[in-house]
C-alpha cells in the first residue's frame, strides 16, 4: 500500500499522536460488532475510508481489500464471478468491513466444513503502534517466508495494530447445494454428525435446536444426490434453506435475539467451542449447536463460573458473546504462560498500549 | 548426487564468531557436565565422531559441527535440557529427521542439538473426532497408515513423506501435491503441544476448533523451530476419498500449459493435484520410471480429481473439456489405480531422476501468481543462457509453487558460484512478479539473503520482534529465518539487481 495514499497518511498521524501521549485508541470499521469482546475505548479510529477492491483475479483465487471495504461490497464483486468467501462470515448488520470481519475472526455455518477466516487470510498490510506500515504473507496461498503474522491478526481483535489492506483466498461457489432435516433430539443428532463427519461425505454445514437438526450439503450435483439418498432426512425447500442458513450466519434466528429485558433479567448469550464429540454440555437454559456439534452456543442465565467450567469439562472454552456484565470477562482466561506470550506480542507490535486496550483481556 | 543449497558466503554463517577451539573444549565439558545430571548418560553425544550425523539437514551444502547432541526419551527430559541450556546461554536447535531443504535444522556451533527422533509415538487415533495424537518424531506417512483401518489420512503429504516428521512439517508449515484442495500443515494441525525456551509446558491450539485469545498456532507453525519446541500434536484427520482418477495431458508449448492451469481454476474447479512438468523434467523421469510420458509435449499437465465415484466422474468430464479447450494436444485419463500411480510415478520421483541427469543439483521453491507461470517458465529459459546451466522444472502448477531445479558439479567452483547466481534471479524474479521466496521448504539458512530482497528492514525487525516475545534471550534456533541488517547489507552490496550483475560489462563465464 502507498503510504502516500491520504486516509492512510491519516491513520498513521492519528497512531503517532496516539503515541506520544499514550491515549488509547477504538480502531472502528463499520461498528457492527462494537458488541464482540470487552468495552470499546479510547478515540475512534476510523478505517471506513481506507475502503476499495485493490486486485481481484478470479483464476488466482484470491482477493486483496482494503479494510474498510464493506463485506457485502466484496461478497458482490466475489459473486460476479462464481466465487464466494466460503467461512461465510456473519453480518450482524449491514455496513460491517472486510478489516472487521478479519480483526473478529468469526466464521459462519461453512466454517465445520472449509475452515475459519483464519485458513483464508494469505497476507495482511498492518499499521503497528510504532506507526509503520508493515506487509506480512502475499498473494500466493503457499507462502512459508518468515512467521506467519498475517494469520495472526484474524480474531485479534485490533490489539496488535490496525488492518489496513488483506490478501484473502476466495473459493468457487458450490455447484449445487441440498438441506435435509431431522427430528432428532441432541444426543441422536451428535451421534449422527460425529459419524458422518467421519465419512467422505459433501457435509458442508450442521445446525441443531430444539428438537430438530437441519444439515447442509453443497459439491457436485451428482454427489449431492447420492448423499442426500444415504442421509435420509426431509429435503428442505431451498428458499427457505437460504434464508435459514442466513439467519443462523447472521444471528438473526429468534434464538440469537437478545434483548435489554433479556439482558436485565441475567440473560446472556455465550459461544462454546468444544471437540465435536464433546458429550451434550449441561447447563440451565436453550442451546443452539452448530458445526457438526463443535459450537455450542448457549442463552443462559447461568453465573460464568459455571459456563466456563461446563465448556472447561467439555475440553474446550466459552466466550460470553451478549450479557449485561462483562465485568468478570469476556474470553476464557489464558494460562499465565500464553499471558506472557500474549504481553510480549502486545509489546512487540503496540509498545505504547494505545490499540484497543482490554478489548480482549483487560490486562492487554 | 546431492541437493545442495544457495552456498552464498555472505554475511555470518550459523556459528561464525566461534570461540578458540579450547574455549569450545571448555564450554563443552560445562554443558555436557550440567545435562549429565538431568540426562541419562546415553542420550548426550559430544564425541566428533558421534556428532557428525548431526552437521547438516538435507541442505547438505551447510555443515556446522553441534557442540552437543542430546537425544531425549522424555517430555521430562526435553525440559531439564531446555532449562539447563537456558541458564548457561546455550543455543538449541531441534531437529526431527533432518530432511528439510533449506537447512532449518543446521547446527550452532556453539549450541545443542536436541534431536527428538525417539518421540516416535502415535499417541491415539480417534475416527470419531477425526484426529489423531501423535508425538513429534512421528514420520508423516506413519500417521496416514495408522489411519488407513478406519478410512482416514492425514492430507498433507509433502515428497519426503516417508521420512520427515509430524514435528518437522509443523516447523516448516509443509505442503505437498493436495494442498490446492487440502490446505496446508498449518490447516490441518488443531493443536501443538511442547515446551517454550526456559522449560515450560505450553499447548498452542486446542482440540476444540478455536482457542481463547491471539491464534498462536498460526505462527508457531511455520516458525522453524524459533519460538518453541514441538513435542506432540494433534492432527485432523481427513475421511479417505472413495475414488481419485488423474488426467494427464500434453501440451505443445509452456504458454498454452500455463494458460491450461489458470483456466481450470476459472471454471470453478480445485483439483486435488494440479501438476506441471517441462520437457527436460519429463525426459528426465521418463529415463528415470518408464511410465510413457508423452516425450514430444513441451509441458505435461497432471490433473487430479478425487471423491465420491459420483463426484469425480462429472469433474473429470468438466476436467477433460477445460483442458481440450485450452489446447491440451494429448489427453489421457487414468482407468484405476494402478494406471493413476504410474502417473504420478515420475512427478513423485522428479529429484532423484534429477540426480540421475547430473551431478549436482540445487531445488528451488519460490511461489508466483498462477498466471505468470508461462511468464517465469520463459526467464527462466533465458537464465539458462546466461547463466549456461540447465534447468528442469516442476511444479505444483495449482498452487504457484515452483521447484526448478537447477542442475551444476559442485566439484567446478565456477559453476557452483553460476548456480548460486541463478537461484538468486529465480527467487528475486518470483518476487517481482508478486510472489514468495518459499512456498513450502523454509527459509533456514539457505534463504536468508532472499528475505532481505522480499521485507523491509521494518518488517524484519517486526519478525525479530515476535522471536523476542516467545524467547528473549534468542536461543532457540538463532540466525535462520531473520537475516541481520549487516547481513543485507552486505547482498545489497552485490545485488543481482533486474537481472543486472554488478559490471556487467566483465567477462564471466
Amino acid at each position: 500500500m502507498d503510504q502516500r495514499d491520504p486516509v492512510l497518511a491519516r491513520l498513521i498521524d492519528q497512531v503517532e499522536r496516539a503515541r506520544s501521549h499514550r491515549a488509547p485508541v477504538d480502531i472502528r470499521g463499520g461498528g457492527t460488532k462494537a458488541f464482540y469482546g470487552r468495552p470499546p475505548k479510547g478515540e475512534p479510529l476510523d478505517v471506513a475510508g481506507l475502503s476499495g477492491i485493490s486486485s481481484y483475479e478470479p483464476t488466482e483465487l484470491v482477493v486483496t481489500v482494503r479494510a474498510g471495504t464493506l463485506l457485502s461490497e466484496l461478497e458482490a464483486a466475489l459473486e460476479e464471478h462464481g466465487q464466494c468467501l466460503p467461512f461465510e462470515p456473519p453480518r450482524f448488520s449491514p455496513g460491517g468491513t472486510v478489516g472487521g470481519m478479519v480483526a473478529a475472526g468469526l466464521s459462519g455455518p461453512a466454517r465445520a466444513s472449509v475452515g475459519t477466516v483464519r485458513d483464508h487470510v494469505l497476507g495482511v498490510t498492518l499499521l503497528n503502534g510504532r506507526g509503520e506500515v508493515l506487509t506480512f504473507g502475499g498473494q500466493v496461498a503457499k507462502n512459508v517466508a518468515g512467521y506467519d503474522v498475517s494469520r495472526l491478526m484474524a480474531g485479534s481483535l485490533g490489539i496488535l495494530g490496525v488492518i489496513c489492506e488483506v490478501s484473502l483466498k476466495v473459493l468457487p461457489i458450490h455447484r449445487a447445494s441440498a438441506t435435509l432435516c431431522f427430528d432428532w433430539d441432541e444426543n441422536q443428532a451428535l451421534e449422527q454428525l460425529n459419524l458422518w463427519a467421519s465419512q467422505p461425505l459433501p457435509m458442508n454445514a450442521s445446525a441443531w435446536h430444539g428438537g430438530r437438526l437441519h444439515v447442509r450439503l453443497a459439491g457436485a450435483a451428482a454427489a449431492l444426490s447420492a448423499a442426500c439418498d444415504k442421509l435420509g432426512g426431509t429435503a428442505v425447500a431451498p428458499d427457505a434453506a437460504v434464508t435459514w442458513w442466513r439467519n443462523v450466519r447472521d444471528q438473526t434466528d429468534e434464538f440469537f435475539s437478545v434483548s435489554d429485558a433479556d439482558l436485565g433479567n441475567g440473560d446472556c448469550l455465550w459461544r462454546l467451542s468444544v471437540p465435536a464429540t464433546a458429550a451434550p454440555v449441561k447447563l440451565p437454559g436453550r442451546q443452539f449447536i452448530e458445526w457438526h456439534g463443535a459450537e455450542r452456543w448457549w442463552r443462559t442465565t447461568a453465573e460464568p463460573r459455571e459456563v466456563r467450567a461446563a465448556a472447561a469439562l467439555a475440553g474446550g472454552h466459552a466466550t460470553l458473546i451478549r450479557g449485561a456484565d462483562k465485568s468478570s470477562g469476556v474470553f476464557t482466561p489464558l494460562s499465565d504462560v500464553l499471558m506472557r506470550i500474549h504481553h510480549g506480542l502486545k509489546q512487540a507490535f503496540d509498545p505504547a498500549c494505545v490499540f484497543n486496550p482490554g478489548r480482549m483481556y483487560a490486562e492487554l | 548426487m546431492h541437493n545442495t543449497g544457495m552456498n552464498t558466503s555472505l554475511g555470518a554463517a550459523p556459528g561464525a564468531g566461534a570461540p578458540t577451539e579450547a574455549s569450545r573444549d571448555e564450554r563443552q565439558a560445562d554443558v555436557v557436565a550440567a545435562l549429565t545430571a538431568v540426562l541419562p548418560r546415553g542420550a548426550i553425544l559430544f564425541r566428533h565422531e558421534d556428532t557428525a550425523p548431526y552437521e547438516c539437514d538435507a541442505l547438505t551444502a551447510y555443515r556446522t559441527s553441534p557442540l552437543v547432541v542430546v537425544l531425549p526419551e522424555t517430555e521430562m527430559q526435553v525440559a531439564a535440557t531446555l532449562k539447563v541450556c537456558h541458564r548457561m546461554g546455550v543455543p538449541i536447535i531441534a531437529r526431527g529427521a533432518g530432511t528439510g531443504l533449506s537447512g532449518g535444522a543446521t547446527p550452532h556451533h556453539g549450541g545443542v542439538i536436541l534431536s527428538l527422533a525417539k518421540f516416535n509415538r502415535i499417541l491415539e487415533i480417534d475416527a470419531g473426532t477425526c484426529t489423531a495424537v501423535a508425538q513429534c518424531g512421528v514420520r508423516n506417512l506413519a500417521i496416514s497408515e495408522a489411519a488407513a483401518p478406519y478410512g482416514l489420512y492425514y492430507a498433507p503429504d509433502p515428497s519426503s513423506q516417508i521420512a520427515c516428521t509430524i514435528g518437522g512439517n509443523v516447523a516448516e508449515n509443509s505442503g505437498g501435491v493436495h494442498c490446492l484442495k487440502y490446505g496446508l500443515t498449518l490447516h490441518n494441525v488443531l493443536r501443538v503441544r511442547g515446551f517454550m525456551v526456559d522449560g515450560e509446558p505450553v499447548e498452542f491450539g486446542s482440540e476444540a476448533p478455536d482457542a481463547a485469545g491471539l491464534d498462536l498456532i498460526s505462527v508457531v507453525v511455520g516458525s522453524e523451530g524459533m519460538l518453541a519446541v514441538t513435542t506432540e500434536v494433534t492432527v485432523k484427520l481427513t475421511p479417505k476419498p472413495q475414488l481419485a482418477r488423474c488426467i494427464m495431458a500434453s501440451f505443445e508449448d509452456i504458454e498454452s500449459a500455463g494458460a491450461a492451469v489458470a483456466s481450470v481454476i476459472a471454471h470453478g474447479i480445485i483439483p486435488a493435484g494440479l501438476e506441471l512438468m517441462d520437457k527436460a523434467m519429463t525426459a528426465a523421469v521418463e529415463a528415470f520410471v518408464h511410465a510413457d510420458y508423452d516425450l514430444g509435449a513441451a509441458a505435461i499437465l497432471l490433473c487430479e480429481s478425487d471423491g465420491t465415484p459420483e463426484e469425480v466422474a462429472e469433474e473429470i468430464v468438466r476436467m477433460e473439456e477445460v483442458l481440450v479447450a485450452a489446447g491440451a494436444s494429448r489427453i489421457e485419463v487414468s482407468c484405476d489405480e494402478a494406471q493413476r500411480l504410474k502417473f504420478w510415478s515420475g512427478r513423485k520421483n522428479a529429484f532423484p531422476a534429477s540426480g540421475g541427469i547430473s551431478p549436482d543439483y540445487m531445488c528451488m521453491d519460490s511461489t508466483i501468481p498462477r498466471r505468470r507461470l508461462a511468464e517465469m517458465l520463459r526467464a527462466i529459459g533465458q537464465m539458462q543462457s546466461k547463466y549456461s546451466l540447465r534447468c528442469v522444472n516442476v511444479f505444483h502448477a495449482g498452487d504457484g509453487n515452483l521447484h526448478p531445479l537447477i542442475l551444476f558439479d559442485a566439484e567446478d567452483p565456477d559453476e557452483m558460484r553460476r548456480c548460486e547466481l541463478f537461484g538468486a534471479d529465480i527467487l528475486e524474479t518470483s518476487v517481482r512478479l508478486g510472489g514468495t521466496v518459499t512456498g513450502e521448504h523454509g527459509v533456514g539458512v539457505e534463504k536468508l539473503n532472499s528475505m532481505c530482497v522480499q521485507f523491509s528492514p521494518l518488517e524484519r525487525a517486526q519478525f525479530l520482534a515476535v522471536k523476542r516475545a516467545f524467547d528473549p534471550l534468542e536461543l532457540l534456533n538463532p540466525g535462520k529465518v531473520i537475516p541481520t541488517l549487516h547481513r543485507c547489507a552486505e547482498y545489497g552490496k552485490m545485488h543481482v539487481h533486474r537481472g543486472m550483475l554488478p559490471f556487467p560489462n566483465l567477462p564471466r563465464f
